[in-house]
């Protein structure tokens, strides 16, 4: 049985304006002129291009592979239709700009921006041209959602590829350089961007490797015995591999790498100590920062050599730094006992305020220095070696975030793990149930702020000196956004929120500015698309998924 | 000695005077009954024993022991587990961690291997959906859940809250068999319910709860045939 579809234009309507008015928006607030700067392909493509075409490019594929039902024409005709749509808002634009002075309400409508979009052409010709381009995008897209999959993947995983070490060119190429000499270097590299040849080279390369596992994978079939022997050898090889990168990965990325790997280091520090209170009690604490704060100051006091310090050495001063914080995290629960969701953030955020502003207050200046600071805080030493290098200091870094990680890993196994799961759920229920709510709410607080407390002792030796203004409300809605971005409640998510949101701005300069926003956007399309997370813990898929398992269980009974 | 006595207890949310001077006994091995209308008071008479809610003036006597220094956490070691209301089990949880959990209060692990065998032959469903996600069971399956958990805690009193809240009457039908059967392997139980029908079936006695007063108090069968009660409760004319 034939059934003609019939072409509904909503889909590619509604696709158009969303692509179109992000592409727009990203170019009237200055990101793609400021993006258009690092280029990706020497001579070729810019990032500031792909800010503008990936939106459409990604919508048109969704169009064309969702809403076509397999129908090829109509398919295409979404595809370009999208495409068409959403170059409109940026063709009217430069039509705009060409008639009126739009800079002065705004300003980042630039000469520059203009000459980007049109291809530096005249204005009707380029806004025609923009028409035309996004077109072919979205054609392109289109076409390519109709291509069977065993030629789809290796395209993508090429182009992901390529535009993966595009990015980061800059900081490849300098690691390139310092190992394999400049030389080597200009062959890969035209200036800062990957010369074309070699992006080439790369796609090819994913592309195929893409497809020889693919085959592999599906010529390969052992008989079960075999199989779960080699799991096993195989889950060991992949832990010794994760032991050796970590052990190596200061050498291999140099100094400004390691220095970037170690603030995320001491935001993982900082997210596993929050993920306790959070994802593992349900305690929503906005002010974490506090902790943080008692033991960089903890840390100063006790080993500064200036007039402030007692000049303790780092390690007989860590100890008593995490022990400082943990106990704060005690005098912050017990009052807090009795509150729950909105009013437990609400005192808690004061009490991160309370701490800053303390340690700013005069009352406070002849012990913690005010706003001038502590300073000459000593690194830390080891047999007499003082790990003045971020590469020596990320081991100390490494060692926190492993022992924290353990701890968490098992405290979600005990019956602590089980008792703030119940607690979280129901804390009528888990107290009829005979968990004591006290000590069980008081745990997770000192918990959490000890690991936050360890994170402030590491980072007032790293940067030897410390000042009030380091120990913002900033920081507390950093760590919230990368546990719920990374998956609350989940370990490995952790790491993916922290290397998300403190390691790429790091890496990409340009975003600085517009770190903030991207923040925003991030949260917003996470919780649109993927509330759980990156890396969800089981507890939280489960929770999200329940009415879909429910619909589906039911379904089962009815037939 | 009864087993547990509550003495002329007054209890408060905040300014409101929920209960103004609850007496009830319950003698060991009966199951009793409070019946009355919504806000009534039924709930906040047993949150009151779990000890969620201390009372400000009266007593609660288990086993001649008054409850009043004990938290909530603490008197589910003297043997009294509650069935919450609207089931109240972790949703988030499978079926065997919510039973895990009703376990909690006790560490012989033999013990606890024998009620989990023992629970799962009172509620086959239950070991059915052993490694389901309890969010996901159905209402009755829920019901099931709750009171298998609360036996978990070898409890001597169990006290039920509404279990046959929106269960289909054949399901209301096998919860009181259910609870019939845990009462003759020696639980006694208190039992609050709405359904005052079923619960006056099952029930030895019963106590009839208005705004937050015992206005009636009868062995169940003069309770059925008490007109006020047949009139308010029983819906006969």
């Amino acid at each position: 049985m034939i059934t003609k579809q019939s072409i509904q234009l909503r889909t590619p309507l509604r696709f158009g304006i969303i692509a179109g008015v992000v592409s727009v928006c990203a170019s009237a607030i200055g990101l793609v002129v400021l993006f258009s700067e690092r280029e990706l392909i020497a001579g070729v493509i810019t990032m500031g291009q792909i800010l503008i075409f990936a939106p459409t490019a990604a919508l048109a594929y969704i169009a064309a592979r969702d809403h076509a039902e397999g129908q090829r024409g109509i398919a295409l005709l979404y595809g370009s239709l999208t495409g068409v749509i959403s170059g409109i808002p940026s063709a009217l634009l430069i039509l705009l700009a060409s008639a009126v002075n739009l800079r002065q309400f705004m300003p980042n409508v630039s000469p520059a921006l203009i000459e980007i979009l049109s291809f530096g052409l005249p204005p009707v010709a380029g806004s025609l041209a923009f028409l035309a381009a996004m077109t072919a995008v979205g054609l392109i897209a289109a076409s390519f959602s109709l291509l069977p999959s065993n030629i789809k993947r290796p395209i993508f995983n090429g182009l992901l590829w390529t535009f993966t070490i595009g990015l980061f060119s800059e900081n490849i190429s300098s690691r390139v350089r310092f190992f394999f000499g400049s030389e080597f270097n200009k062959l890969i590299f035209t200036g800062k961007a990957l010369d074309p040849f070699v992006a080439a080279l790369i796609f090819f390369l994913a592309a195929g490797l893409t497809v020889w596992q693919g085959r592999r994978q599906t010529t390969h079939t052992e008989p079960e015995g075999v199989s779960t022997s080699r799991k096993s050898r195989l889950r060991w090889m992949t832990y010794a591999g994760v032991v050796v990168t970590l052990l190596i990965l200061p050498l291999l990325l140099g100094s400004y790498l390691s220095e970037v790997l170690n603030n995320v280091g001491l935001f993982i520090l900082m997210g596993l100590g929050l993920n306790i209170v959070v994802g593992f009690a349900g305690l929503l604490d906005l002010g974490y920062v506090a902790f943080y704060a008692i033991g960089a100051y903890s840390m100063a006091v006790m080993t500064s050599q200036g007039p402030l310090g007692f000049g303790l050495s780092f390690w007989a001063a860590l100890p008593f730094c995490v022990l400082m914080a943990a106990f704060a995290g005690l005098m912050l629960g017990i009052p807090v006992l009795r509150m729950r969701g909105d009013y437990l953030a609400i005192v808690t955020l004061a009490f991160g305020e309370i701490i800053r502003i303390l340690v700013l207050s005069d009352l406070l200046k002849p012990v913690l220095g005010g706003a001038q600071g502590i300073l000459k805080i000593p690194k830390p030493e080891i047999f007499g070696l003082v790990l003045k290098q971020p590469e020596q200091f990320y081991f100390v870094i490494l060692a926190g975030v492993l022992i924290a990680w353990f701890v968490s890993w098992r405290l979600s196994k005990a019956r602590l793990g089980r008792q703030w799961l119940a607690m979280q759920e129901d804390e009528d229920v888990a107290e009829a149930m005979g968990i004591r709510l006290v000590t069980t709410k008081l745990l997770a607080f000192s918990f959490g702020a000890a690991f936050s407390g360890l994170a402030g002792a590491l980072l007032a030796s790293k940067l030897t000196s410390i000042f009030p203004h380091s120990f913002k409300l900033e920081i507390s809605i950093n760590v919230l956004v990368l546990i719920i971005i990374g998956g609350l409640g989940s370990l490995p998510g952790v790491v993916i929120g922290a290397l998300i949101l403190v390691g790429l701005p790091e890496l990409l300069r340009e975003f600085a500015e517009y770190r903030l926003l991207m923040y925003g956007l991030l949260m917003i399309v996470m919780m649109l698309a993927k509330p759980e997370g990156f890396w969800p813990s089981q507890i939280m898929k489960r929770e999200l998924h329940i009415d879909e398992e429910s619909e589906m269980l039911s379904a089962e009974a009815g037939d | 000695m009864p087993m547990l006595e509550l003495n002329d207890v007054h209890a408060y949310y905040g300014n409101i005077h929920a209960l103004k001077g609850i007496s009830i006994t319950v003698e060991e091995g009966e199951i009793v009954t409070l019946i009355g209308a919504n806000g009534a008071g039924k709930t906040t008479t047993l949150r009151t024993i779990t000890g969620l809610l201390k009372p400000r003036t009266g007593s609660v006597i288990l086993d001649g022991e008054d409850l009043a220094p004990y938290p909530a956490h603490k008197i589910v070691y003297k043997g009294v587990a509650m069935v919450p209301e609207g089931r109240g089990i972790f949703s988030k949880l499978t079926v065997r961690e919510n039973l895990d959990m009703g376990a909690f209060s006790r560490s012989d692990v033999d013990g606890i291997k024998q009620d989990l065998e023992r629970a799962y032959e009172l509620f086959p469903r239950l070991k059915e959906r052993e490694s389901q996600i309890s969010g996901t069971l159905s209402g009755g399956e829920q019901q099931m859940l709750a009171t298998a958990r609360a036996l978990m805690a070898r409890p001597r009193l169990m006290l039920m809250d509404e279990p046959s809240m929106g269960l289909a009457p054949v399901l209301v039908e096998s919860v009181f068999d259910i609870i019939q059967e845990i009462n003759k392997e020696g639980t006694t139980i208190l039992l609050v319910e709405q359904n005052a029908h079923m619960a006056l079936q099952i029930a030895q006695r019963g106590y009839v709860l208005q705004t937050g007063e015992i206005v009636l108090s009868d062995s169940a069968d003069g309770l059925r045939k008490d007109p006020m009660v047949q009139k308010a409760y029983l819906g006969m004319e």
